[in-house]
Formats: C-alpha cells, structure tokens, sequence
C-alpha cells in the first residue's frame, strides 16, 4: 500500500515523547511509525521488554491510546482475552467502534519465551496485528543472547572467549514460522524505509485475522555502535540482504525492496563492536559462513517469490 | 427433574449434577462474556458442559480455546481488563502453570472466578484428589473459597461473583472442590430454575477498568517501583480486610434468595465440644458423620468446616473453638519444610495465646480415600489427649503405609 507521507506527518503523535529510551532506539522510532500508519482506534498490548519499560513507568505513561502488559511471554494470549471481550460486548451491543488491535513484543519476547502464545494466537485466527520489534537479544535485561541473535554475536552470555567466540547459533526464522501458520499476512519492515514499513502496517490492519511483522529495530547498547547510526545500521542490514524486506500474502511471497547493488555483508558486520572479533585473526572462516548463508537465504527468498505465485505457501490452509 | 417451591425463595430445580456440571450450570446462569478453557483432569468436564451450553446459543459468552492454562489466565485477564466478565476453570498442574498470571490478575485488580477443581501437584504425576494445587497458591492474593458437595460448588460460584466485583473487594475468586470426590459425583442438586434470578442476584456487569474505553485511554499493567509497589500491595491488603463483611453480607443475600445460607466457617456440634476436628472440601462430610458416631459413644466432638481459606477466618474459629481442650485439624496437603501444614498452621495463628492443645492429621495426598473409621479413630485419640491419658505426635498421617 502506499502511504501518503506528509499527510500521515499531520496526524497526532499517539506514542509520546519524553520516555525513557536510550538515545537512538530504533525500536521507538519503529514503534512511532507504526502507530502513525494505524487509521482509526487501536488498542495495544505490550510483552514485557525494553517498549514496555521505558514507555510505562508509574505514574507516568507515554501512551495515548489503550495499553496493556501482563508479562513476558503472554502478549499474544492476553490481547487474544482483549479481543475476545471486544467481540463479545460488540455483539451485544456494548461497543459502537471498530476497534484494531497490535500486539508488540521484542524477539525474547516472541523468537523464544512467547513463541507458544504467538502460535496459539495464530491458530485460533484473533483479528490482531502481532509486531515483533527485532533487536537481536535480550536488550532490557542486559544484552543477552536470543533465538534472534546471529550467529558469531558477542552478548552477555555469549562473550569472546578463548574456546567460544559469540553465538554458536544462527538466527531462527521467525518470519517463516509465522507464515507456516498459514495465516493471511506477514512481513519483515525496516524503519528506515518508512513508506515500506508504513504500507504493510496498513495492509495488514486491512485484512482480517491473525498478522504477523518483524521489524528491524537497531539497538546501540547491544550492537555497539554510537546512537547517531540507528537508522544507517538497519538501512545496511536491508542493503546487504541479511533483513530482507518481503511479505507473504495468502501464502504469496513478494521482495518488496531488491538492491541494485547488494552492499558487502562484511560492511554490515564491520560496522558493529558484537562482531569485531571476526575481523581479527580467526575470524575470516565467519566472514564467509555469513557470505554463503545470505546468498543461499537471499537465491531461495527469490524462488519462494516465483515458486508461490503458482503454488501459495500455506496459504491454503485457511478456508 | 423436579420442581421444588417454597414462598419464601425463589423458585427451584431439583437436578442430579455432578460437581462440575453444577458449577457449569452456575457459570451458565451467570453467563460470563469470555471464558478462556484448557482442558486438564479432573476440570475438564466442567468445560465440557459450559461448551454445551455455548454451542447451544445459551450463553452469550465468547470461548477462547487456549494453548495453554498459562495463556487461559493471560486470555482471562485480558478479557477482564477489557472490560468484560471473564472466568476460567483449571486443576493441579494447570495452576500451577499459572501461577505467575495469578498474581497479576490480582495485582491487577481483575474479578476474575475460577472454579478449581482440586487435584495431587506432579511428581510422581497422579490425576487424584489433594489441596497441593490451591494451597501453593494460598498466597497469590486471590480469595479461596471451599465447597463441601455439589450443592455448595454450585451456591459458591454464583456468590463468587458477587463477593469478586463488590467495589470493596475487587480481587479475583477461586471457587474450589475436590477432584473425583464432588468433581464427578452425581448428587441431588438445587439450582435457581429461572436463569435470570440468578443474573439478576448477580447483577449487570460494572468493570472499574475498561481498556476498551477508546475516547478515555488507559495504561494498564504499568512498571512501578520502589516508589509505587509497596503502596499498590497494601491496597490489595485493605481489600482482603474488606472482603470478610463483603463475603458475609452475598452469603446472607444469597440465603434470603434461596433458602441457603452460607457462612465462612460451618460450625458442627461444637458448642459443649472437648475436642473439635477441622477440615476443608468433602471431608467435612465424612467428618460430621465421624462425630454423630462419637457422640453417639458419648465423646463431645464437634467439628469446624473452613469454607473460606483466605480470607481465613481466624477469630471465627478462635471463637467457634472457645473453650475446647483440643483440635484436631486434618491437612490435604502439606507445607514441606514447616511442622504442620497449611490448615494447622493458620489454625495455630487463630488460636495464638490459647490453652487448646493442636496435634495435625495429614490424610489423602493423591487422593488417597479417608474412612469415617479413621477419623473416629482419630477423635478417640484426641479425646484421650484431651482427658490426658495419651500423648500423640504433634503431626501424623491418616491411612498411610509406614
């Protein structure tokens, strides 16, 4: 869908300022977006994480529209409770609007601890918009490693040592697991392409049922970068094909961004301190994992666009 | 199916239920707007007669078939938090899974109503009755209420309700039987025959929390620390301060309604009693039987029912004991690592500075059956204690191979 970008800079910030995220979260400016492409009432839950924490602290809220946390692992299962309600009271009569429902968690909060409520949510087929915001490890509790982390990336629980250098695991595929459920529509987003981003939000709020959205969300704490970069390190991510930006409708895969040029993934890994030890001795052999697994991810991302254009991806499993 | 009519309450049925399809039947008058189910033994009947109902049209409410009981008390509150009334039912290992859910749902606020149907905590895995389950959450701010049969499941989930939502309470209610024992017992069961009597004692729905409230947006759930948290629990403290007089007050309506009155302890043959026997759930019945046989044989044993375990009543039972020389308080489960279990120990606090000798019965873990014989054994041996011609271990088990 394409969003009209001066228009939707008009409409109210529902996500307010003066929070208490670090400086250069790309998880806040993720989240803004998204609330900014939302049309019409929204209702949102929280998993417990960092966008929980720096956006609720008692007496004060950040949130102009409803918002709920109950904890770490239930987001999907307690804006399900949400739902429920809202379908039952609106047949009865009890609710005029039509009210939309987002669901965000970070990747511990989905990838891993949540994955569970994620899936029943799914299944049961509730007309809810799941976001995982993606900062690859546990970000809130102090940078430890995920079932989102990539491979070889230094965290608290996966230092440099002299026996284990970072992860020894690569980053599971959330996205492939969520679109497995045969559910209407999922997709990955970046926010420095916010025309991209904003477009799936609407599309997904569009269509009824379960969608799902990861969207990468840089963080420099647990990166290691400086702040300024929060935008620049998703955008390299895209360009070097290792967050590819595609959306799977009704089983139809489609890249939505294809680089012209496809930067080096070194460039990305070289721009981050997780990953310094790969450019000192020793770490060229994961250079090179990195470099076969993104183009093995990238070529079999181009056939599932060909392929299920013919043959949809579990698309037919709702009917 | 019989009509019973008596002027002064509202007109009956009389039904043969089991435990769980009479707190079915409850939670069908009640008509909730959600109900988040998962199946576990020996609860899972209990959904599967609110299903029927559901799948009949009976019921307005909206099923939430979750992966989890875990998921089915996050889906609770969420539905409760928005706005609408909203009950689970679990067993055992269920709630035990919820455990961290628990607590919020009470640290939220929510009045929630969750039949518990009681079952032995794993390992070794056993499907059986005992109180492991809800003692191991005696602590998670949720009211715990104890039914003796059918009929008391049934009365109890629909005054939960009332006791649950009262603006003075607000805490969420587990009504609790006993698995096997009430949960699948046929018995002779009383119910309201005009489903909106009961809707009418229950009331229109009020939520004090409506996260649906599009045009007054809320934030629930919010982080609050070592400024905010101790205040946000001493408030939870002053509604189970509340709740005793809420309790009595829907117990003495619901009597005016239907001719049974209920009260937070059941009080047996106490008055001139020597020695008085307590116990939660299904025993008691077993037990009051107990004490006719004793008095028969002309020992004073009277006997207490808890039917409210938090908020305990500890100067109703202090009072209900009086003067008796001994208690004897039977235990179906126990608290590891401390002298007694739970229902001892609550009742050791009630009696603090007393004179009353307490000795403690631990019977039928795993649901593991108590016989009447048994516990006129154990009255005898406390009558001795009492006439001090026999000493007995502070804590011993009823009906276990040593």
């Amino acid at each position: 869908m394409a969003v009209n970008i001066k228009e939707l800079s008009k409409k109210p910030e529902l996500l307010a300022g003066g929070h208490r995220a670090c400086a250069g979260c790309g998880a806040t400016m993720a989240l803004r977006q998204i609330m900014r492409a939302v049309e019409g009432p929204v209702v949102v839950g929280f998993a417990t994480g960092c966008m929980e924490v720096v956006t609720t602290i008692y007496p004060y809220t950040a949130w102009r529209v409803p918002y709920i946390h109950v904890a770490f692992e239930n987001v999907a299962a307690a804006l399900s409770g949400v739902e429920a309600a809202y379908v039952s009271l609106k047949k009865q009569g009890k609710i005029a609007e039509d009210i939309n429902f987002i669901a965000f968690a970070g990747d511990g909060g989905t990838y891993d601890i949540g994955l569970q409520s994620l899936s029943g949510m799914l299944e049961r087929g509730h007309n809810i918009l799941y976001v995982c915001y993606d900062n690859e490890a546990y970000m809130n509790t102090g940078i430890q490693r995920s079932g989102s982390s990539p491979l070889g990336a230094a965290t608290s629980t996966t230092p440099v040592g002299k026996a284990l250098k970072g992860k020894q695991q690569w980053k599971k595929p959330i996205i492939d697991i969520a679109a497995a459920h045969g559910v209407p529509y999922v997709a990955t987003a970046s926010p420095h392409n916010y025309n991209d981003l904003m477009g799936k939000v609407q599309k997904a709020m569009s269509m009824k049922g379960p969608k799902f959205m990861n969207v990468a969300a840089s963080c420099n704490r647990g990166w290691r970068f400086i702040p300024d970069d929060a935008i620049e390190l998703v955008r390299m991510a895209v360009e070097c094909c290792i967050f590819p930006l595609y959306e799977v409708e009704n089983g139809v895969f489609r890249v939505t961004y294809k680089p012209s040029k496809r930067m080096p993934v070194a460039d990305y890994l070289k721009a981050q301190g997780r990953f310094s030890h790969f450019f000192k001795p020793g770490g060229e052999k994961y250079l090179e994992i990195y470099d076969k697994a993104v183009e093995a991810r990238w070529q079999w991302l181009l056939e599932m666009e060909e392929s299920t254009k013919k043959v949809p991806f579990g698309g037919m499993l709702h009917f | 199916m019989q009509k019973t009519a008596n002027k002064e309450h509202v007109e009956h049925e009389r039904l043969s239920l089991t435990g769980n399809e009479a707190t079915a039947y409850a939670l069908k008058q009640a008509n909730p707007d959600v109900a988040a189910v998962f199946p576990i033994t020996p609860q899972t009947e209990l959904m599967h007669a609110f299903a029927g109902y559901v799948a009949d049209g009976l019921v307005k409410t909206e099923m939430i078939y979750v992966e989890s009981e875990h998921s089915a008390m996050s889906a609770t509150v969420g539905a409760s938090a928005a706005g609408s009334r909203a009950v689970t039912a679990t067993s055992a290992n269920g709630l035990a899974l919820m455990w961290e859910i628990l607590y919020i749902a009470s640290g939220l606020r929510l009045p929630i109503v969750m039949p518990v149907v009681n079952r032995a905590l794993s390992a070794p895995i056993n499907i059986h009755c005992d109180h492991s389950d809800t003692m191991g959450a005696r602590d998670a701010s949720w009211i715990h209420l104890f039914c003796e049969n059918s009929q008391e499941a049934y009365d109890t989930a629909i005054c939960a309700f009332r006791i649950a939502e009262h603006s003075d309470v607000l805490l969420p209610v587990m009504v609790n039987f006993d698995g096997f024992i009430i949960s699948h017992t046929t018995e002779v069961v009383d119910v309201v025959a005009d489903d909106s009597a009961v809707a009418k004692f229950i009331g229109e729905y009020k939520p004090w929390v409506k996260l649906l409230d599009i045009k007054n947006p809320i934030t629930i759930g919010p982080l609050a620390l070592t400024d905010y948290y101790f205040e946000s629990k001493r408030q939870q403290v002053e509604a189970f301060e509340k709740s005793p007089a809420v309790i009595d007050s829907v117990f003495a309506e619901y009597g005016k309604l239907t001719g049974r009155t209920y009260e937070r302890i059941e009080k047996y043959r106490t008055e001139d009693a020597e020695v008085i026997l307590v116990s939660l759930g299904s025993t008691a019945g077993t037990a009051k039987d107990a004490v006719d046989m004793l008095r028969e044989a002309g020992l004073k044993v009277g006997h207490i029912k808890i039917r409210s375990f938090r908020p305990f009543p500890s100067k109703m039972l202090r009072d209900a004991i009086g003067k008796a020389k001994v208690v004897g308080v039977l235990d179906r489960s126990l608290s590891f690592g401390a002298e007694f279990g739970p229902v001892c120990l609550e009742t050791m606090v009630s009696l603090y500075g007393s004179d009353a000798k307490v000795r403690n019965f631990v019977y039928g873990l795993g649901g593991r059956d108590i016989f009447v014989e048994q516990i006129v054994e154990t009255g005898k041996n406390l009558v001795e204690l009492a006439h001090g011609k026999k000493d007995l271990p502070v804590q011993s088990f009823i009906g276990l191979r040593e």
